[in-house]
């Protein structure tokens, strides 16, 4: 393979690989967008011109070296080749969640000292507004889409195009600095800055450097072989380190495509047109789908209906043996052949899964049925387990040894040790370079050895290598009894329900543990509307005694599961309430890549928590909400609480 | 003759310019019904101008006369500087006026994409034997149109639904559907039935946003039949108060709020 041979240290930045691609493969389409309805694409050389015209417009605009540039937007090939020309002129792209509101902007614009911000359409060009008084090293604003911006006032603001423009225009005078800033580029020179949405306290600056990137780009495609003949979707969010390393990272070391959606809320219509090869999401896309698949063939005819079901079984039963290449007797393997005449092909063709060869999950943990589901319809679904300061990959599955419950093993150059304590350690390639001014926090993280601490639990299996994590190392505590308390150990089984969206699970230094839970509005609206249930809220549907039984005996069920566990019987929840509204990261309660602030949750409903404990049957209660434009509101609900069969607790583990 | 000239500055700096259509003296009578009772208002290039008043008052009759559906039996409409003759709609269509309507007017079974397509109706020439054949000037036109309807679903944010039957959206899309239906056949003048009727706060603001973007986009004319208050006040620059058929107030949001006619008729003082 061409990557190869030209081996890693000649290309020690993005620009460089960059030219390499423009080079070897410059007709091949590097970026593709659907606009108007078309798929529009540009090839590597394009690519490097339009990059190249931005990098020298930069310059223009009076960008150094050793600037930081915030990019606000969603995936779009423009916004990528930011992240590119602010690299080539020696300076570092940050990019921010665009969801984030204008508050948590001016944290992260503030802490990085951003000079100029690339943001994507007028929303985020008046959340920097707003902010900007506070922001003392903010210059210019470099913005895409031109829309309803044309009476602002433009001394500061800039379209992207005419930045461009005016650096085409300027070629001759820039490019030998462009050229001096590029080729001053090496390993050790900031790649890029991403903040960790932090599940506590204020977001931290991880710096990236292209050491980290490119190593862990070269080790990841080989090892899931990817080529310059991939196709992927970039839908994530651009401030994420995933989609930095898929859409970026890998990309440019491979020389694959990246296909940007129409819009958001376009995302699986484009998936099936694209048809990735290479494809990757979070549990909640892939649930989301499944959930669709099974409402849809709800309303099927009976035949279809009697179809599906009948290969699915015999899916689920062959399908995971023959994708791992294990023995399958020829019968089996002739009706799932059939199968997949009739039912497999087409529902992975209307998925836009037809072409998957390596797919993806990670950040939470996925339920064995989902995960199952996808891998007797022959799709190569695996498990990843990785984090911002590792530059993404510490462990993932191999083709052949994929299990819902494990993360694989270590990637290469990986390395990976338990502490004492059980929290899991890794060194490699990948580790960050520091949290950006936050000399405390980095030391606190990183040893002098260069070993990184990930803040999760968890141990390897002996006979298979491979690694299972239990918790975050923080949130494992001890019941009142000594027993070990492992919240998402339960939370997790409680939401493979598909009624259930989240569970939040309390008990640390406590007798006995209780929950809050948030119901799946698409699954139980789904439920109410076969079942002539009418609602009108949120709120109403969570609190109707039809979905509080169903809620009571999926618990009920969890704790029979739980309790088979010996270390972790004493995790029944034994109380529980369905919330009045769903958790949301405007609220502060989830992360923005939804995990669960646990500190927060607990403050905010500490009257519901303690209702829980002193055996009340309802609880009344206020609550702030943020509503999507900043707004502050409240609602206020009268909740139920309801009490869970729980299974005896081994009387052994007390004594330990 | 019609002041062509004089224009004026909108608070937020827009230039509207001279007169695009006048209504003069216009009267209008259903049997012995009188709907619209010798009334007289101008709308001005660029501007965004509503006609607002209680229910009955005859905003859509008027509206209705401005589409050239109804024909007043006494008064004149000038438009651009012409006396508008008694009309058939499509004609009026072709003079680049488009509408929307208070109830929903679209091809149900049809796509959106279709039903924003038929908008363009009025810019096709090909006809039926060149559409039969196809290749050459139907195709060009068709290309041609189909990146006009495009250009539309992307600024109204409808990408999503383009292939969805009309029947199968709620009322809020439904809404944005029959705006980019009329906006796609590129009208100088558009004219808005309710745009908000029905829909809730969030679909409210969005609309809001789509009009203003539209008059600041394209420099299109618009005027508009609203009967939420808060909504027309924030949007237009100049606004027409009727009450059973008469002109009761007339100016800029701050003057019409300020009249105190139009206050008794919102706030139901007794008519009797």
């Amino acid at each position: 393979m061409a990557a190869t041979t030209s081996g890693a240290g000649g290309h020690q930045s993005l620009p460089a690989l960059l030219h390499r691609n423009a080079t070897q493969f410059g007709d091949r389409p590097a970026y593709r967008e659907k606009e108007l309805g078309i798929w529009q694409s540009w090839t590597w050389a394009q690519t490097e011109a339009e990059i190249e015209a931005l990098a020298l417009g930069l310059i223009n605009l009076g960008l150094k070296q050793g600037d930081f540039v915030a990019i606000i937007g969603r995936n779009r090939p423009a916004m990528y080749w930011s992240m590119v020309a602010i690299q080539s002129v020696g300076a570092v792209p940050v990019p921010v969640y665009q969801d984030a509101v204008a508050e948590e902007m001016a944290y992260v614009l503030e802490h990085c000292g951003a000079r100029f911000v690339i943001a994507a359409d007028q929303e985020q060009v008046d959340k920097v507004i707003e902010v900007q008084g506070r922001l003392h090293q903010f210059e210019h604003m470099i913005y895409l889409d031109a829309r309803g911006l044309r009476k602002y006032d433009h001394s500061r603001l800039h379209q992207f195009s005419h930045v461009q423009e005016q650096g085409r225009a300027a070629r001759e005078e820039f490019l030998p600095e462009l050229k001096r800033r590029r080729e001053a580029l090496d390993y050790d020179s900031t790649c890029v800055m991403l903040y960790t949405s932090g599940t506590t306290g204020k977001p931290k600056g991880v710096v990236l450097s292209n050491r980290n990137v490119i190593l862990t780009s070269k080790n990841s495609c080989e090892f899931d072989r990817l080529t310059s003949g991939e196709d992927i979707l970039s839908y994530l969010p651009m401030a994420w380190v995933g989609d930095f390393i898929f859409s970026i990272g890998q990309a440019y070391w491979a020389g694959f495509c990246v296909n940007c959606p129409e819009s958001e809320v376009t995302m699986l219509t484009d998936l099936r047109e694209i048809g990735p090869t290479y494809f990757f999401a979070p549990p909640r896309v892939f649930e989301t789908q499944l959930t669709n698949v099974m409402i849809r063939m709800e309303d099927a005819g009976r035949l279809k209906k009697w179809l599906f079901d009948r290969f699915m079984a015999h899916a689920r039963k062959v399908g995971p043996a023959i994708l791992d290449g294990k023995p399958v007797s020829s019968g089996d393997r002739f009706k799932y052949w059939l199968g997949n005449l009739f039912v497999y092909g087409p529902l992975k063709n209307s998925l836009g899964f037809s072409r998957v060869r390596v797919g993806y999950t990670a950040g939470e943990a996925i339920g064995p049925e989902i995960f199952d589901f996808y891998r007797a319809l022959g799709i190569n679904l695996k498990q990843l387990y990785g984090q911002t300061e590792a530059t993404v990959f510490i462990t993932a599955q191999p083709d052949g040894e994929v299990r819902s419950d494990t993360v694989g093993v270590q990637c290469p150059e990986v390395e990976i040790r338990i502490s004492d304590t059980g929290e899991v350690y890794y060194r490699s390639p990948g580790v960050f370079v520091e949290y950006y001014k936050n000399a405390e926090s980095t030391a606190s993280t990183k040893d002098t050895e260069g070993w990184v601490a990930t803040g999760d639990a968890g141990f390897i299996e002996p006979d298979t290598g491979h690694l299972r994590i239990i918790d975050r190392a923080k949130d494992v505590g001890k019941m009142a009894d000594g027993r070990m308390f492992a919240p998402k150990y339960v939370e997790n089984k409680l939401k493979f329900f598909p009624n259930i969206l989240e569970a939040v699970l309390f008990g640390n230094g406590r007798d006995e543990c209780v929950a809050f839970i948030n119901i799946d509005l698409t699954a139980v609206g789904y439920w109410a509307e076969r079942n002539n249930i009418s609602y009108s809220s949120y709120q109403e549907l969570a609190a109707h005694p039809q979905v509080m039984q169903a809620i009571q005996s999926h618990v009920e069920e969890v704790n029979r599961s739980v309790a088979a566990d010996d270390m972790l019987s004493g995790c029944q929840v034994h109380r529980f309430v369905i919330l009045h509204k769903e958790l949301d990261a405007d609220d502060g309660e989830l992360t923005r890549t939804r995990k669960v602030r646990r500190r927060i949750i607990e403050e905010k409903f500490a009257d519901i928590i303690a209702a829980l404990y002193d055996g009340s049957d309802k609880v009344s209660t206020r609550t702030e909400v943020t509503y999507e434009d900043g707004r502050k509101g409240y609602i206020s609900a009268t909740l139920e609480i309801r009490r869970a069969a729980v299974t005896g607790a081994p009387q052994r583990m007390a004594a330990e | 003759m019609l002041d062509q000239e004089q224009g004026y500055l909108t608070a937020d700096g827009r230039k509207i310019g001279g007169v695009v259509m006048e209504m003069k003296n216009i009267t209008l009578r259903f049997g012995g019904v009188v709907a619209i009772k010798d009334i007289s208002f101008d709308i001005r290039e660029g501007e965004i101008r509503a006609i607002i008043g209680p229910n009955g008052a005859g905003k859509s009759s008027m509206l209705n006369v401005i589409s050239g559906f109804y024909h007043p039996q006494e008064g004149e409409v000038w438009y651009r500087g012409a006396k508008r003759p008694s009309m058939k709609p499509y004609q009026v269509a072709q003079q680049g006026i488009a509408r929307t309507f208070q109830n929903i007017a679209l091809f149900e079974g049809m796509t959106v994409l279709d039903n924003v397509m038929t908008g363009r109706l009025t810019h096709m020439d090909a006809n039926i034997f060149r559409q039969a054949i196809w290749k050459g000037r139907a195709e060009r036109e068709e290309v041609e149109n189909r990146a006009k309807a495009e250009r539309i679903i992307d600024f109204l944010e409808i990408q999503h639904i383009r292939k969805t039957p009309v029947s199968r959206l709620p009322y809020g899309l439904k809404k944005r559907v029959e705006l980019a239906r009329a906006l796609v056949s590129e009208p100088s003048l558009l004219l808005l039935d309710e745009p908000m009727a029905g829909m809730n706060v969030e679909e409210k603001e969005d609309m809001c946003r789509f009009i203003l973007d539209v008059n600041d986009e394209f420099g299109t004319t618009i005027a508009l039949i609203e009967h939420d208050m808060g909504v027309v006040m924030d949007l237009s620059d100049r606004v027409v108060v009727m009450d059973y058929g008469r002109k009761i107030g007339d100016g800029t949001p701050d003057e019409v709020r300020a009249n105190p006619e139009v206050i008794d008729a919102y706030l139901g003082v007794s008519h009797d």
